[in-house]
């Protein structure tokens, strides 16, 4: 196995692009390092992005938020505005693993490690983030929900990487929130996540939302009926209650060790009514 | 002094015993500096690794090692082959090395020993195992059933009469209990009859098995290894490689945790037999993986329960039918868990049946309490359904019907004194028993017995030139136990606790040592401590007998000092210990006290356990939110560790009642072998676990120790089973109450009653 680490991101593009066989891109490293240890995957080649420059950034402009590849869970919690924009998504990338992990785990490397349980992305998309990635014929910018394709794929192509995420300015009166099911209290896997993001108008009236289940599919799903059942409530009992019988109508979940077809569909609709009341009680400023 | 010399517990005021000093071994571990099993190193050191069956069931055509032999660094590989001539428990080893048959997914099939880890993983890779992949059977009742895939084509069934013709997965059945259950049924006025599951749990220890072996060219050998019983180890092993005993040295490291998982051999005779055969040391670190597919989990089991009672609360008559499996080989703790089924009572009319059942997974071994927990559960379930159908208070109906001193117990002996009514009343009085509770929350108690047990012991206690004495155990130190030895030590020679230090010793040391197993060290230990200072004193005085001149009956040893026993003796000042130990070169050499011991009288305990639950009702997610544990600890002789014991076994208990099991998929193998899919609670899954300490002398031990170390995994199962009961309204009887399962149960009942309207 070939170890390498470029400081910019046409090198390390090259260098997998260039590759024959197995080539990892390694960030945080804490899903890599733990498949090749377990013998998941045995790469060729591993190339470390955290010495490219702006990798290990988080910049403000006037669009919104720049989030670098390489950025930790523990840099994102750091980070106050973007705390405050955006609490859902980082209490999202901060529920991953203890405090050992989140100093390395990244919200990019959860994009690209393709879990349909992955935490930060049910947050990420319906947070309307997308990725900006670097191939060998230059970089585009797409919505976050379009990486994964199924557990453990990804749309990217030979050679590209995600250089970074990008999280929108908020409009005034706007909540996110990200909620999971575990059965233990921390430390643990998602058995169902769901996130929401949404937008009131003065008189308390959702203007917009965006609604993503985790854990209930092969990937993450963005679930545009479920937002509906949003627009236009004062996210009152019969709206959450429309959005519960959406996100469920949504899933297409499987019987695994963590949880039943039947469970999951139920908690999907449960847990996505409280991650709207969270959200709209984020929004209402409270 | 005598050696018999008796105290009473009760009323004599002890100085150190019942203090709580630091740890000795508490600095060491919080630094980092404590040698745990995977810490042991030898120069030239190569990296043993096993190779294991992928299959539940399978037949082993053939091994083909010739690729793996020929790669480079590869310096030793062993099969079944190596272990054919064995001798010694014939399960043991086949365990250790699967025969014709892999038993069990993670079943070892061979071994390799190679100079480093990587060039290890890739000779398993190399070896070539051809199975013919069998029909699997993981569930107990499944198993039992006619037709059930077979895993020992010889099993026929113990204990029943006449003996089956036919072989079954059926090892052996048991019975206990007196009077007629029929009969009492007849007398009740209510009678329940419910079955129960419970799913196999791992004892979780966060140490994974670790040893270091070593064998030099004229056949001595050493073994570091992290286990709960290193003399056990020594004769196990000693056995199975056809050596004499005394010629393996096993040295026990500090151990991260056993609860009964470490008081077997796993790696041990594999680690050895790759030392004898590559002339090299080989160190053995199991993966988590492997601690979970190939170690000794404890039994699942299914059990059907039932119980009459009478409007005023008395027990009329008790039935238990118990099946659990023990894995691919016979020994599931069917007899412990019959025996204790109903010894919490005072039964005229009980009966208790038990099942060991093998199933295609791995051996089970030894559990805090093995058996107990699972069938507590089902029975205080009954109870607590019991309570609420005839109206009375849990407390009430236990108290009325609780076994006491000279109560025949269920199975068999008579018991000498208790202390079961004793802490249900401080239960009772607790002010967790009266508490206010939220909404969605539900209390639950349960009782729990626990025989415990003594064994055979032995311990040297050696005077150093200055006074400060070497005490060496030769029982591993997993709860505390170094401590309470240096407390008792000095208790008894009037010395301070610091001035006392505690070795685990090696097997060449000392004479045989039973486990550091069944609540026994505190009790077996402990007497042995206090017999081997007391053998110190006697040869103390006649030291001083001599410094005076005059005779060892006219001695008495006081706080520390030899005295003249009265004026008629002589008139001379008291000689302190280190005085004594001073002169020793001049008055006859060096001074020990020494204790052997088969140790007997271990007395019963008993535990009341509270908790409060509160259920999600959209979820069932459960959260427990209140725990209290009363016990009995007879005499506690540190405290904060018979607290510690009280609490961990809670906090076992808890993760085995809501979220522990071993998931197997349909293709037989483990879906959960990690810490992340087998959970544990973590720390903010629980609150904090509040602790009574009840004392009622055991009348078989100088001091009154009872011991403490299992007791506490009784209740906590029933406890928490009859909280979320309570809270959720409906009645659980599969554990674990994992959300899935709790969620059904409220929605069936729902369903339940909204047709019924």
């Amino acid at each position: 196995m070939r170890y390498e680490a470029p400081t910019t991101i046409n090198a390390a593009v090259k260098l997998l692009a260039g590759k024959a066989g197995v080539a990892r891109v390694l960030a945080g490293g804490t899903d890599l390092l733990v498949q090749m240890r377990t013998d998941r995957i045995a790469p060729d080649l591993v190339v470390d992005v955290k010495r490219i420059a702006g990798m290990r950034a988080i910049a403000t402009g006037a669009k919104g938020f720049k989030i670098g590849a390489a950025v930790s869970g523990a840099e994102l919690g750091e980070h106050k505005a973007l705390r405050k924009a955006w609490p859902g998504v980082v209490e999202a990338a901060n529920l991953i693993g203890p405090k050992q992990i989140q100093s390395r785990a990244t919200i990019a490397g959860n994009v690209c490690n393709a879990s349909p349980a992955a935490d930060s992305v049910p947050a990420l998309v319906a947070a309307g983030a997308s990725a900006v990635i670097a191939g060998t014929k230059g970089k585009r910018t797409v919505p976050v929900e379009t990486i994964a394709v199924g557990p453990g794929r990804t749309s990217l192509k030979k050679g590209e990487i995600v250089e970074a995420i990008l999280l929108p300015k908020r409009p005034p009166r706007s909540g996110d929130a990200y909620l999971r099911f575990i059965p233990r209290s921390e430390m643990d896997i998602a058995v169902v996540g769901v996130g929401v993001s949404l937008t009131l108008d003065t008189k308390g009236v959702c203007t917009a939302a965006r609604v993503a289940l985790g854990a209930v599919a092969e990937r993450v799903l963005l679930v545009p009926e479920a937002a509906k059942a949003l627009i236009g409530s004062k996210i009152d009992d019969d709206a959450l209650a429309r959005l519960a019988a959406a996100a469920s109508a949504a899933c297409r979940p499987i019987d695994d060790k963590r949880g039943t077809k039947e469970f999951r569909i139920k908690i999907a609709g449960v847990l996505a009514k409280r991650a709207a009341q969270a959200a709209a009680a984020r929004a209402r400023g409270k | 002094m005598p050696l018999d010399t008796q105290i009473d517990p009760a009323t004599h005021k002890f100085k150190l015993v019942g203090s709580r000093p630091l740890r000795p071994d508490g600095v060491d571990k919080v630094t980092g500096r404590a040698r745990f099993g995977a810490d042991a190193t030898a120069p030239g050191m190569l990296v043993g690794r096993i190779l294991r069956s992928p299959h539940a069931h399978a037949r082993i055509r053939k091994i083909d090692t010739s690729r793996a032999e020929k790669l480079p660094g590869v310096k030793a590989i062993v099969t079944q082959a190596d272990f054919k001539d064995a001798k010694g428990d014939q399960d043991v080893v086949c365990n250790v090395m699967a025969r014709d048959k892999a038993l069990y997914d993670g079943h070892a099939v061979a071994a390799v020993a190679a100079t480093d880890a990587l060039v290890a993983r890739k000779a398993l890779k190399l070896i070539k195992v051809d199975y013919e992949v069998l029909p699997h059977v993981t569930d107990v009742d499944e198993s039992m059933k006619p037709g059930a895939p077979l895993l020992h084509a010889g099993m026929i069934t113990e204990g029943v009469e006449p003996p089956p013709k036919k072989a079954s997965n059926v090892a052996g059945r048991c019975e206990f209990g007196h009077g007629d259950p029929e009969t009492g049924f007849k007398q009740a006025d209510v009678v329940i009859e419910r079955t129960f599951k419970t799913e196999a749990t791992h004892q979780g220890y966060i140490e994974p098995h670790a040893c270091l072996a070593s064998v030099t060219a004229d056949g001595h050998a050493d073994l570091w290894v992290c286990t709960q019983g290193h003399y056990m180890v020594r004769n196990v092993c000693a056995e199975i490689l056809g050596m004499d005993v005394s010629r393996l040295r096993v040295t026990a490291s500090e151990i991260g945790g056993g609860f009964g998982g470490k008081t077997t051999v796993f790696i041990e005779p594999v680690a050895l037999a790759l030392a004898r055969k590559s002339g090299k040391p080989v160190k053995i670190v199991m993966s988590r993986e492997e601690v979970f597919r190939a170690s000794g989990p404890t039994s699942s089991a299914s059990m059907t329960v039932k119980i009459g009672v009478t409007r005023a609360g008395k027990i009329t008559g008790a039935f238990a039918d118990i099946r659990m499996q023990g894995g691919a080989f016979a020994g599931a703790p069917t007899s412990l868990g019959a025996m204790s089924a109903f010894a919490c009572y005072d039964l005229e009319h009980v009966k208790a049946i038990g099942w060991d059942v093998v199933t295609n997974r791995p051996k089970q071994a030894a559990y805090r309490a093995p058996g107990a927990p699972m069938v507590a559960f089902a029975v205080e379930s009954v109870l607590d359904e019991l309570a609420q159908k005839i109206g009375m208070d849990p407390i009430e109906l236990r108290l009325k019907n609780a076994a006491k001193e000279g109560t025949q117990s269920s199975y068999g002996p008579k018991f000498n004194r208790i202390g079961l009514t004793a802490c249900l009343e401080a239960a009772r009085k607790h002010p967790h028993y009266t508490a206010k509770l939220g909404p969605n929350q539900g209390r639950g108690i349960a009782a729990g017995f626990w025989f415990n047990f003594g064994g055979q012991t032995c311990v040297s206690l050696n005077i150093g030139v200055d006074g400060t004495v070497a005490l060496a155990v030769g029982t591993p130190d997993i709860g505390g136990s170094r401590a309470s030895m240096c407390l008792i030590a000095a208790e008894e020679l009037g010395i301070p606790y610091d001035k006392v230090r505690a070795i685990v010793a090696d097997t060449s040391s000392l004479g045989h040592n039973d486990i550091s197993e069944g609540s026994r060290v505190t009790f077996s230990t402990g007497l042995a401590t206090i017999q081997a200072a007391r053998d110190a004193i006697g040869k103390l005085c006649a030291r001083a007998a001599k410094m005076w001149g005059i005779s060892p009956e006219a001695v008495v040893w006081e706080n520390g000092y030899a005295k003249p026993a009265g004026s008629n003796a002589g008139n001379f000042e008291p000689l302190s210990l280190a005085a004594i130990a001073k002169k020793a070169a001049k008055t006859g050499g060096p001074i020990a006290g020494h204790y052997e011991v088969n140790a007997d009288g271990a007395g019963v305990s008993f535990a009341v356990h509270l908790t409060d639950a509160e259920v999600d009702p959209e979820t069932g997610r459960v959260q427990i939110k209140r725990y209290t544990v009363v016990q009995d600890a007879g005499k506690a002789v540190h405290p904060s560790y018979v607290e510690g014991q009280f609490q961990g076994g809670a906090v076992q208990g808890i993760g085995w009642a809501i979220n522990e099991e071993y998931v197997y998929g349909k293709d037989g193998r483990l879906q959960n072998p990690g810490f992340l899919d087998y959970r544990i609670p973590v720390a903010s899954d629980l609150p904090m676990i509040d602790t009574v300490i009840v004392e009622v002398p055991n009348p078989g031990h100088p001091y009154g120790v009872r011991g403490v170390g299992e007791t506490s995994i009784v209740p906590p199962l029933a406890a928490v089973a009859n909280a979320v009961s309570n809270a959720a309204g409906v009645r659980l009887t599969a554990l674990p109450m994992s959300p899935p399962r709790v969620l059904k149960a409220i929605d069936e009942a729902a369903a339940v009653k909204k047709r019924k309207r």
